[in-house]
């Protein structure tokens, strides 16, 4: 009791006096880093709870390419079952002469079977839950949509043949999936229009699906009853699976997440030592004193205790408001990327940083705090009297376990934490002897400069340890901050300067084989290059080397999926000029002999296919048998029609054929789409340059998001030099005032001291730029197989930064050494 | 224990006091076989040239350093039989100190650091008590200043007020007016002596000021470790 009043009263004027100010920022912005990322997931992680039961809209799924045969629906009704209809297709929207790709959902009544659509009623407007479905001549849009086509409620938008009105904007869907929006916004209208938009027809990119609902135990009959009976095209799919999908898809963003703040825990852990050292050793004086006038050391303890505990709560209440904000910025930012609303954060995110954030201080703080019971009484009299040092075991393995028990949230797998722990102790090591031989490096101008660079130099080699931490912990934030700003632009432009200026921009899928001549008649005549049709035909594989692919082995476990799903194949005469072989041979020229295959090298490999195979399609109820002749390596990048399996010419003219075209189409040429989807609706385009503007539109706030995340690491960078200039504060006050008692003028002394922090500042800033070159020429080499360019730019903006930033901290951090009075801090007046 | 009668009892013996330090030069003898008994209410100067051993022989009587040889019974407990935590409710029993640095707490107010050992020693009345004692010297209207706000002789006036707060049996005093000016000094000086008449709390003052030495009833000389005179003080 004693205690806990005493611990109060003196923390209250040590808090007010700024004493323990770096220590408590560190604590605060470790938590806010925590809580961001907390609250983030966990409204992701609710909204994935919210949809797990709904994300079918319904408690079975059967989806086919093909419409669902009646019997099935039938069949439903029998066992009590409700049902609805989903038709699905991508097509291309119009707005006037705007036009964006979107997702149609043609829905029959009674959809959704579970859950609700919500509408609002204007872009951005109140959302209410939707009672039924959009009516004939009706359509409910995503707010993307609208936003790309520039179009609101009330306007008319073009779908196929048909002029619908916008009744609503949705703004849930239960189907919507696990809340990533695909990349084309949906569209919701009528079943009953698909006819006449005359969007659906032979060969169309179509998903159908029948919806079941209804009483648990028939829904279980029936799933039953149609397992053995289900043709092989028609997928059921169930809640479980669905919902465990989306978890799985929600516990991964959650990780990457979790895994990106571990840098800002790290380096606020070593903000806290530091900070909690400097507190401990300030509080020698005073603990001494208490235990010449009878203090205990379980009362100097409990003390000790009950100030953390303190510290620990005001910082997790502060930390949690600052959480708060960040994480309301942080879904902002991410609004286009999680598709609809969140729900509200929980008290979890808290409950977790509180746990956190008192780890971090038990791990890295308490060493210090414990030291404190030791303090000899006897440094009252004897100044030099101090505590023996804590085991140097001791604090090792506080700080080891508290880091490993604030990973193991984020990892959950203790294999994989031992392998992230090995990790971070390589990395550190490594970093800290990168950060000792940059100071060393420093050290090595000394003799060269003028007065104030050579005190200030002095200081970084004599701090040296302590640099070296400095240098790293702004160092790494740098990294990081420059891989997402100047790597990723330059990545991603000298991926498009890889491609070649007359790439194709667009794509013509679903055309006839009676659409040829039409659509390159159509082209013709406004002066645009007429494309190459490549037929397309849909298969499914059924035997490999007269095997079921069911029951053969496969190398990876990708490949399983690949074969059982439905294949686009193709044939050629000639091979692709974005093709090489690199295994076996093309066939001849003229060729008409039995089917042979060629196919791409990534699935060969997956699959553990290779020449000499022997392929069996199911096509159209027909069977047919092709042999691998041939494996080929694609150039995706030359945006031609590509196919992983392409077959001999001849071997597919017996079955139903679409075909697919790309083209180039110059901007003030793009009249010639309108005139072509206006006259084969059923033919979609896709335009390739918006899909890779929307592309980096995703990427570009994705990265915004984790750069935010970032700032924490570089405030944690700021706390640890914080730290680091506290603890030798006092020596910094002596020094400077020796130095100006000596005739050194203030602006001597500080042009001395930040001369430090600008060597550190450039330090870390070669520490940055070096760490995002690796790393940028290893992501460009590896990643995206571009030749990796050197980027002076990186260079001037990492040093630039890195001295900006570390002089501006340095400059508050150390102010009061260089202002402080020299006479009163060389008669050292006592307390 | 302030009240026991004067002359006859013991408060503080040193038997046979000696205190070796390890030194890269080897063993360094500091106090050699010292001895001497104080009784209740004594006044005790403890004076010798720099590197004498007084400020060693201080921390062995208040039991804040432990001796290499022979023990110090203090108001009745043999402070060698007692480990760290004993010896530390010992001194909130029957221990005041006054330093030369003044030794205040920076965030505790002057009352707030008067109140300290009163707590420590689990006072029921601390406030008041540490009201009362903060008034005798002569601090009434600055209470709830902070050392920072004090000058050299306020503050050695809050650490004799903490030091009489808890009426103990015996106060060190080390260098009391070692920082302060020869004025402030007396003053202090006077106070103290003052408390220390009017609470018959027996005083052990270090100090190599002859004529604050000279105040004292009783003079123990150090030279080199060794006690060479114990005298009574002819005033």
């Amino acid at each position: 009791m004693r205690a806990l009043s005493f611990a109060m009263r003196s923390f209250g004027r040590e808090l007010r006096s700024g004493e323990v100010m770096v220590l408590l920022a560190a604590v605060i912005l470790a938590v806010s880093a925590l809580t961001a990322v907390g609250f983030l997931t966990d409204r992701i992680g609710k909204a994935v709870a919210r949809q797990a039961n709904e994300v079918l809209a319904a408690d079975l799924r059967l989806r086919s390419q093909d419409p669902i045969p009646e019997l099935w629906r039938d069949m439903a009704t029998d066992y009590d079952l409700r049902t609805a209809d989903i038709v699905l297709f991508p097509t291309v929207v119009f707005a006037g002469d705007d036009s964006a790709l979107s997702t149609v959902l043609a829905v029959s009544n009674g959809y959704p079977l579970r859950g609700s659509v919500r509408i609002a009623d204007h872009l951005f407007s109140e959302q209410r839950e939707a009672s039924g479905i959009p009516g004939p001549g009706e359509v409910w849009a995503d707010s993307a949509l609208l936003g790309r086509v520039g179009a609101d409620v009330g306007d008319s938008l073009a779908v196929g043949e048909l002029h619908l009105r916008i009744a609503a904007v949705v703004t849930y869907r239960p189907d919507q999936s696990i809340g990533f929006a695909s990349l084309a916004p949906s569209l919701l209208m009528n079943i009953d229009d698909i006819s006449a938009s005359g969007l659906v027809g032979e060969g169309s990119r179509v998903r159908y699906s029948l919806l079941v609902a209804g009483d648990e135990a028939d829904v279980s009959a029936f799933n039953d009853a149609i397992q053995d009976e289900l043709p092989g095209s028609v997928r059921v799919r169930n809640q479980e699976e669905s919902g465990e999908r989306a978890a799985n898809a929600a516990n991964r963003a959650q990780r990457f997440l979790s895994l990106t703040t571990i840098i800002s825990l790290l380096l606020s852990a070593v903000a806290v030592a530091m900070s909690a050292r400097r507190f401990a050793h300030r509080r020698m004086d005073t603990v001494a004193l208490m235990k010449s006038l009878g203090a205990t050391q379980r009362f100097v303890i409990s003390v000790a205790l009950v100030q953390l505990v303190m510290l620990g709560v005001i910082g997790v209440i502060a930390g949690s408001a600052v959480g708060f904000v960040a994480e309301e910025l942080l879904s902002w930012i991410l609004t286009d990327i999680i598709g609809g609303d969140l729900p509200a954060p929980g008290i979890m995110p808290v409950v977790l940083a509180s746990g956190s954030a008192m780890v971090l201080l038990v791990g890295f703080a308490l060493p210090s705090l414990i030291q404190l019971r030791n303090t000899p009484p006897l440094r009252v009299l004897r100044h030099d009297a101090m505590p023996p040092s804590p085991s140097r075991i001791l604090v090792a393995g506080l700080s080891l376990a508290a880091v490993a028990a604030l990973l193991y949230r984020s990892v959950g797998d203790a294999a994989m934490l031992v392998i992230l722990l090995g990790g971070i102790v390589v990395i550190t090591t490594a970093l800290y002897v990168v950060g000792r031989g940059l100071v060393a490096l420093m050290g090595y101008f000394r003799s060269g400069v003028g007065v104030a660079w050579r005190y200030g130099l002095a200081n970084v080699a004599r701090r040296g340890r302590a640099s070296a931490v400095q240098v790293v912990a702004f160092g790494l934030g740098l990294t990081v901050l420059l891989l997402l700003t100047l790597v990723r632009t330059d990545l991603l432009e000298s991926w498009r300067a890889t491609l070649d200026e007359d790439a194709p921009n667009h794509f013509l899928i679903n055309i006839q084989r009676s659409e040829r001549d039409s659509v390159a008649n159509i082209m013709k005549s406004q002066g645009v290059g007429v494309p190459d049709f490549a037929p397309l035909v849909r298969a499914r594989m059924t035997m490999i080397n007269g095997v079921s692919v069911k029951k053969r082995a496969y190398p990876e476990a990708d490949a399983r999926r690949f074969v059982s799903r439905e294949q686009n194949l193709s044939w050629a005469s000639t091979l692709s000029s974005s093709n090489e072989i690199i295994a076996g041979e093309w066939w001849p020229a003229g060729y008409k002999g039995v089917p042979l295959v060629s196919i791409e090298e990534e699935v060969a490999a997956e699959t553990g296919l290779t020449l000499g195979d022997r392929l069996q399609f199911e096509i159209a109820g027909q069977e047919l048998e092709a042999k691998i002749t041939s494996i080929r390596k694609i150039n995706w990048d030359s945006f031609q029609p590509n196919f992983f399996l392409v077959l001999s010419p001849g071997a597919l003219d017996d079955y139903p054929a679409t075909f697919i075209a790309s083209m180039r189409v110059e901007p003030d040429e793009r009249a010639v789409l309108l005139d072509l989807v206006r006259a084969h609706p059923t033919i979609s385009v896709i335009d390739l340059d918006s899909i890779l503007q929307q592309v980096r539109g995703i990427i570009d706030k994705a990265s915004l998001a984790v750069e935010a995340v970032f700032i924490f690491t570089l405030a944690a960078g700021v706390a640890v030099l914080f730290a680091a200039v506290q603890s030798t504060i006092d020596e910094r006050r002596f020094e400077s005032a020796m130095l100006r008692a000596l005739g050194a003028t203030r602006r001597t002394v500080f042009s001395g001291v930040m001369a430090e922090f600008a060597a550190l500042g450039i330090a870390a800033g070669i520490l940055a730029s070096a760490g995002a070159s690796i790393l940028a020429a290893v992501i460009a080499v590896e990643l995206f197989e571009l030749p990796y360019t050197f980027s002076p730019l990186l260079w001037i903006v990492g040093v630039t930064a890195g001295l900006v930033v570390v002089c501006a901290s340095g400059y508050f951090a150390a102010r009061s050494a260089v202002d402080s009075s020299p006479i009163d801090v060389l008669r050292g007046t006592p307390a | 224990m302030s009240n026991q009668s004067r002359g006859d009892a013991v408060v503080l013996a040193a038997h046979q006091l000696s205190k070796q330090v390890s030194s890269p030069e080897g063993s360094l003898t500091i106090l050699s076989n010292v001895s001497f008994r104080i009784l209740a209410g004594e006044s005790v100067a403890v004076v010798g040239p720099s590197g004498a051993g007084k400020s060693t022989l201080l921390a062995l009587l208040a039991g804040l350093d432990l001796p290499s040889d022979g023990h110090v019974e203090l108001n009745g407990a043999n402070l060698s039989d007692l480990d760290e935590d004993g010896r530390a409710r010992v001194r909130a029993e029957s221990v005041g100190f006054v330093f030369q640095s003044f030794h205040l707490v920076p965030s505790l107010n002057a009352l707030e650091n008067v109140m300290l050992p009163l707590e420590l020693a689990g006072r029921s009345n601390a406030r008041s008590a540490a009201r009362g004692i903060i008034a005798k010297v002569g601090l009434k209207d600055r209470w709830s200043h902070y050392p920072a706000q004090l000058s050299g002789g306020e503050k050695q006036r809050v650490a004799i007020a903490r030091a009489f707060a808890t009426e103990p049996a015996v106060l060190f005093a080390d260098e009391p007016t070692g920082n302060l000016d020869s004025r402030t000094g007396t003053t202090i000086m006077d106070i103290m002596f003052e408390l220390n008449r009017s609470s018959s709390t027996t005083l052990i003052l270090v100090t190599h000021d002859k004529g604050l030495a000279g105040r004292c009833e009783r003079m123990l000389s150090l030279d080199a470790g060794l006690l060479i005179s114990d005298s009574k003080v002819a005033s």
